[in-house]
């Protein structure tokens, strides 16, 4: 990994080692050094390197609700907003821990992007009415609720 | 005890309005913070919206439990009962509040 100014510049060990941990976080340096073909100490370094300059920011466990056997539904918002308020709005969205994406984009006009997870239909429109429709700025609300997932993947492609 | 028609006709802040929905998380962008607005709004909100919450009971809960209205919110209740809809539902859901918007206001009038 290279370092010029604010920038970093990643090798082909680093996206490799990426790589890696995206599919699977628990790898010991060890075992990423034998796959790789590099000393773990090469590997502890990369990635103390990517975790200081906030390229990996965080490690989790990527938890399927379904399995849980929690009661829940997810939905996608899309909120129409006064441009002025748009940024203040997506902050506010972000801090509700019901909202676990929050994007902004613009196709005819910008819009948020929101998808939220409740445990019913009931509560789901509580929060939204009692919650997110008084925010100053807020224009009107489309809301979908998830009935069928094709595709999660939580990790990037890395492969532009 | 009875709510002042003074308390019943104020304007409430705007977490306590009324946000009109079609249907479970679809905002209109139509709000109301007074029952002078809201009686405005029963006229120009979707009906989808109005059938959406009157069958929800959204309607007798804001006016019983934000305003404070428990006659208003009793006469809608009937209007639920009756199970109208369409324009036969915003008819009668406009001639309710404004019966009871004109009583309040005359009310409020003799007591200055």
């Amino acid at each position: 990994m290279k370092i010029k100014g604010q920038g970093v510049s990643l090798d082909n060990l680093d996206w490799r080692i990426l790589r890696l941990l995206q599919e699977n976080a628990k790898l010991t340096y060890t075992e990423i050094g034998n796959k790789l073909d590099v000393a773990h100490s090469t590997v502890y370094d990369r990635i103390q390197r990517m975790e200081e300059h906030g390229i990996i920011k965080k490690y989790r466990a990527v938890v399927d609700l379904e399995k849980t056997g929690l009661q829940h539904i997810m939905a996608l918002m899309t909120i129409y907003t006064e441009p002025k308020e748009s940024e203040h709005i997506a902050n506010k969205l972000a801090e509700f821990p019901e909202v676990l994406e929050v994007s902004s984009s613009f196709s005819e006009e910008l819009v948020i992007n929101a998808k939220v997870v409740s445990q019913d239909q009931p509560k789901l429109h509580a929060f939204i009415a009692h919650s997110i429709a008084p925010l100053p700025g807020v224009l009107r609300i489309r809301t979908s609720v998830i009935t069928k997932k094709y595709k999660e993947e939580t990790s990037q492609p890395l492969i532009f | 005890m009875a709510v002042s028609p003074s308390r019943i006709l104020r304007t409430v802040l705007r977490e306590e309005a009324f946000y009109f929905f079609t249907s479970i998380g679809n905002y209109t962008g139509q709000s109301a913070s007074s029952l002078d607005e809201f009686l405005q709004k029963t006229k120009e909100v979707n009906l989808k919206s109005l059938e959406f919450h009157l069958y929800r009971e959204d309607f007798e809960k804001w006016i019983a439990q934000t305003l404070g209205d428990s006659k208003l919110a009793e006469d809608i209740k009937g209007l639920r009962n009756l199970k109208v809809v369409g324009n036969t539902l915003r008819d009668r859901l406009y001639f309710l509040v404004s019966r009871r918007l004109k009583d309040l206001k005359s009310a409020l009038q003799t007591t200055k």
